[in-house]
């Protein structure tokens, strides 16, 4: 693990350390970080907080948000709730494992695209939606994908 | 020149060239009364009512006329136009109304200011609760008859005084802000557009439980709400009304922000604390309850956001003011996340007691596609489906129970004849089945096995047992798991047998789905007389099910075929039909 890293760490564990039940925020500010959970880094907290390496891994499995891969320089997060849903967000999906060519949380193999189906957006309103990192698009039609797709590609 | 702007939409359901009609006449009787350079008629792609015939908004004088016959045009430029005075026969009477409690700032004030809170009343309602003391503050609050808004409906002032009167000089405050119903959004709303609020009642609880620590759990996927809730913090902090002798008096209380991660059992009570905690977010069975052991072992209260947010309002303007908002026995307000397919999709608050009837189809406008309505379904993955013969049902927690759904968060989707029941069903289950924890039987594999019982219902492997089978599964799922996630996991699948069990019928015992949805009941063919031989559907279909050439036209191979129903998405001409 190089020093960088390491240092960053400690950073986040310092920040946290005087608090009861830190585990998580502390994980939080790792992949805030790291963009993912590197295993390196769990197991330097492991060290530093005594606490066993199964304990935080239970915690990191448990919980949907927290990453254990590298993501894509762009995460597309395609919105799964109850409204997008009906509104045909499967087939927004599927255009987007054609035209990437990963399934649900993979990274495309240049390291550009990472795709998921999220929850809920709670832009319901939009629905059906996607984000890409931060930036929500709404009221999409499956032909709408592959222009958002080309977009970033250029913007990379 | 223009002094009035009249704008025109015939709402009538279906009606394409009424708008039209009337547009023309009304621009020859302006004519014909030289009023054509003074008024300027426009024709509305929406006016925000819906299903009133013809209807006029007379701009700037803000007067909406609804029903209104060409006959009454004379009159409209006599009495309106000319002179600006209402005609009260043809007025709009909206029936039913919205009233922003919950939401009466969001939008209007800065949220990122304590001053412009401040300067809407805000803050003195705390005020007012550290003079009053605690036994007042909880008085008012039971009288008010406020009940949870996070879906359960369980009275707040008793919860706060139970808190209270456990013994013990360390007790929590929480703000449940893990809004994880997929289709509802109103806390993250209320956080966004009103923190201030959602803190003063934070501060109001957690004087009268005897708090000096209050937790936000907020979902990390509400980066904005995060940030304006700690950006309110520090500005309180910085006002003294967050932290040591708030407002000069004995009462000190800190807050602190802790992220959710992703998982819709954090929810509930329980498993809430123990991701609070640091752990996984398994739940615990209750009693003890939270208000007697909670966080770190110590008496602890947990409040909705919304909930909460009701509170300053509460305080300041007294529980009668509140009490006399709503039915019998639900008072107040409440804030729905109208989604789905209803033609406007958006937050309304409205009084308790207000009809589905009325949210749907007056202040929702019906169907966004002008379809059949189907149902609305209530309660998130918790609730269940409401068919159109109930929709004249008063909106309270009682009521909707009675259904067989609940109030819940707020979530509220709407649905039409596209729909199918079985796969609305599935979807809730699914949801329900993924975030189950695990650590209760019933709950982890009674899910799974409802979910493969309605697996082979969609695909029509089924037979009318398994209908039972649903049944009896959910019983025991209500009887015996351990949260409220696994008791009311069932809810969506009984609720649609309840009142769609024609619809599971129809794809057991004919294999067929009535609202096109299950793929794999379904038969794709090509209509010769719609294809243009174009091949995209050959080149689209992952099985090579689709053979033919540009000349001769293309044919599915129904043996070869496994319905993903790409051709049909893929054909650009409706050439594709399923059946």
């Amino acid at each position: 693990m190089d020093q960088a890293a390491l240092e960053t760490a400690r950073t986040i564990i310092e920040k946290w350390r005087p608090k009861k039940g830190n585990l998580i925020m502390i994980l939080h500010d790792v992949q805030d970080a790291f963009g993912y959970i590197p295993p390196d880094i769990a197991r330097y907290l492991a060290r530093t907080l005594h606490i066993p390496l199964a304990r935080i891994y239970e915690v990191l499995t448990f919980y949907h948000y927290f990453k254990l891969q590298p993501p894509g320089k762009y995460k597309i997060s395609v919105c799964m709730g109850t409204a997008c849903y009906l509104k045909g967000s499967p087939s927004l999906l599927q255009e987007l494992k054609n035209i990437l060519n990963v399934e649900e949380g993979q990274t495309t193999k240049d390291g550009m695209f990472y795709l998921e189906s999220v929850r809920c957006l709670g832009c319901c309103g939009l629905s059906p939606a996607l984000a890409v990192n931060e930036t929500v698009h709404g009221t999409l039609t499956k032909s709408d994908v592959i222009d958002i797709v080309s977009q970033y590609a250029k913007e990379a | 020149m223009i002094t009035k702007t009249v704008l025109i939409k015939d709402t009538t359901p279906g009606s394409t060239s009424g708008t039209k009609e009337f547009f023309d006449v009304f621009t020859a009787a302006l004519r014909e009364s030289k009023l054509a350079d003074e008024i300027r008629l426009v024709r509305a792609a929406d006016i925000g009512v819906y299903n009133h015939g013809i209807v006029l908004k007379i701009l700037p004088d803000n007067i909406t006329y609804a029903n209104v016959q060409h006959h009454d045009i004379k009159r409209i430029i006599g009495v309106t136009l000319k002179h600006g005075n209402p005609i009260k026969d043809l007025l709009y009477q909206p029936r039913a109304y919205q009233l922003r409690l919950v939401l009466k700032n969001c939008g209007r004030i800065d949220p990122e200011s304590i001053d412009d809170y401040i300067a809407h009343d805000g803050y003195r309602a705390l005020s007012a609760a550290l003079q009053a003391g605690p036994d007042t503050v909880i008085r008012e609050i039971t009288a008010s008859g406020l009940r949870g808004r996070g879906g359960g409906g369980f009275p707040t002032g008793l919860k706060w005084s139970m808190t209270r009167s456990t013994p013990g000089n360390e007790k929590y405050m929480i703000c449940n802000a893990d809004e994880g119903d997929p289709g509802a959004y109103m806390d993250r709303s209320v956080l966004e557009g009103d923190p201030h609020a959602v803190i003063e009642g934070m501060l109001i609880a957690g004087f009268a439980i005897g708090a000096s620590q209050g937790y936000f759990y907020i979902r990390a996927e509400y980066p904005l709400a995060i940030e304006r809730v700690q950006k309110a913090i520090d500005q309180a902090h910085a006002y003294g009304l967050v932290g040591e002798r708030i407002f000069g008096s004995d009462f000190s209380m800190d807050l602190e922000i802790r992220l959710g991660a992703g998982a819709f059992v954090c929810g509930e009570e329980t498993a809430l604390i123990a991701s609070i905690e640091g752990k996984r977010g398994t739940p615990s069975p209750r009693p003890p309850y939270p208000s007697v052991k909670g966080l770190w072992g110590k008496p602890t209260c947990i409040n909705n956001v919304e909930t909460l947010a009701n509170v300053p309002s509460i305080i300041r303007n007294g529980s009668a003011w509140f009490s006399r908002i709503g039915t019998e026995n639900s008072k107040g307000t409440k804030v729905f996340a109208v989604t789905g397919k209803v033609r406007n999709s958006g937050l309304i608050e409205v009084p308790m007691g207000t009809t589905l009837r009325d949210i749907v189809f007056e202040i929702g406008g019906g169907t966004a596609s002008g379809k059949r309505f189907k149902a609305v379904q209530t309660g998130g993955p918790s609730g269940g489906v409401i068919p159109e013969h109930l929709l004249d049902t008063p909106v309270d927690y009682d009521n909707l129970q009675k259904l067989g759904s609940i109030m819940g968060s707020g979530g509220m989707i709407v649905m039409d004849e596209d729909d199918c029941m079985v796969d609305i069903a599935k979807f809730y289950l699914k949801f329900c089945v993924d975030e189950s924890c695990g650590k209760c039987a019933p709950c982890r594999i009674g899910g799974y096995q409802m979910l493969n019982l309605l697996e082979n219902i969609s695909r029509g492997n089924a037979t009318l047992e398994d209908l039972e089978r649903l049944r009896l599964i959910a019983k025991a799922m209500q009887k015996a798991s351990l949260c409220g996630l696994g008791q009311t996991a069932a809810n969506p699948v009984l609720s649609t047998l309840r009142y769609f069990e024609d619809e599971y019928r129809e794809h057991i015992l004919n294999r067929r789905c009535p609202s096109k949805k299950c793929t794999a009941l379904l038969q794709f063919i090509i209509d010769r007389s719609r294809c243009k031989k174009c091949g995209l559907c050959a080149r689209s279909c992952p099985e090579k099910a689709i053979t033919g050439d540009k000349e001769h036209g293309y044919t599915i191979d129904t043996a070869r075929c496994i319905n993903c129903g790409m051709c049909f998405e893929t054909c650009k001409f409706g050439a594709v039909e399923r059946n």
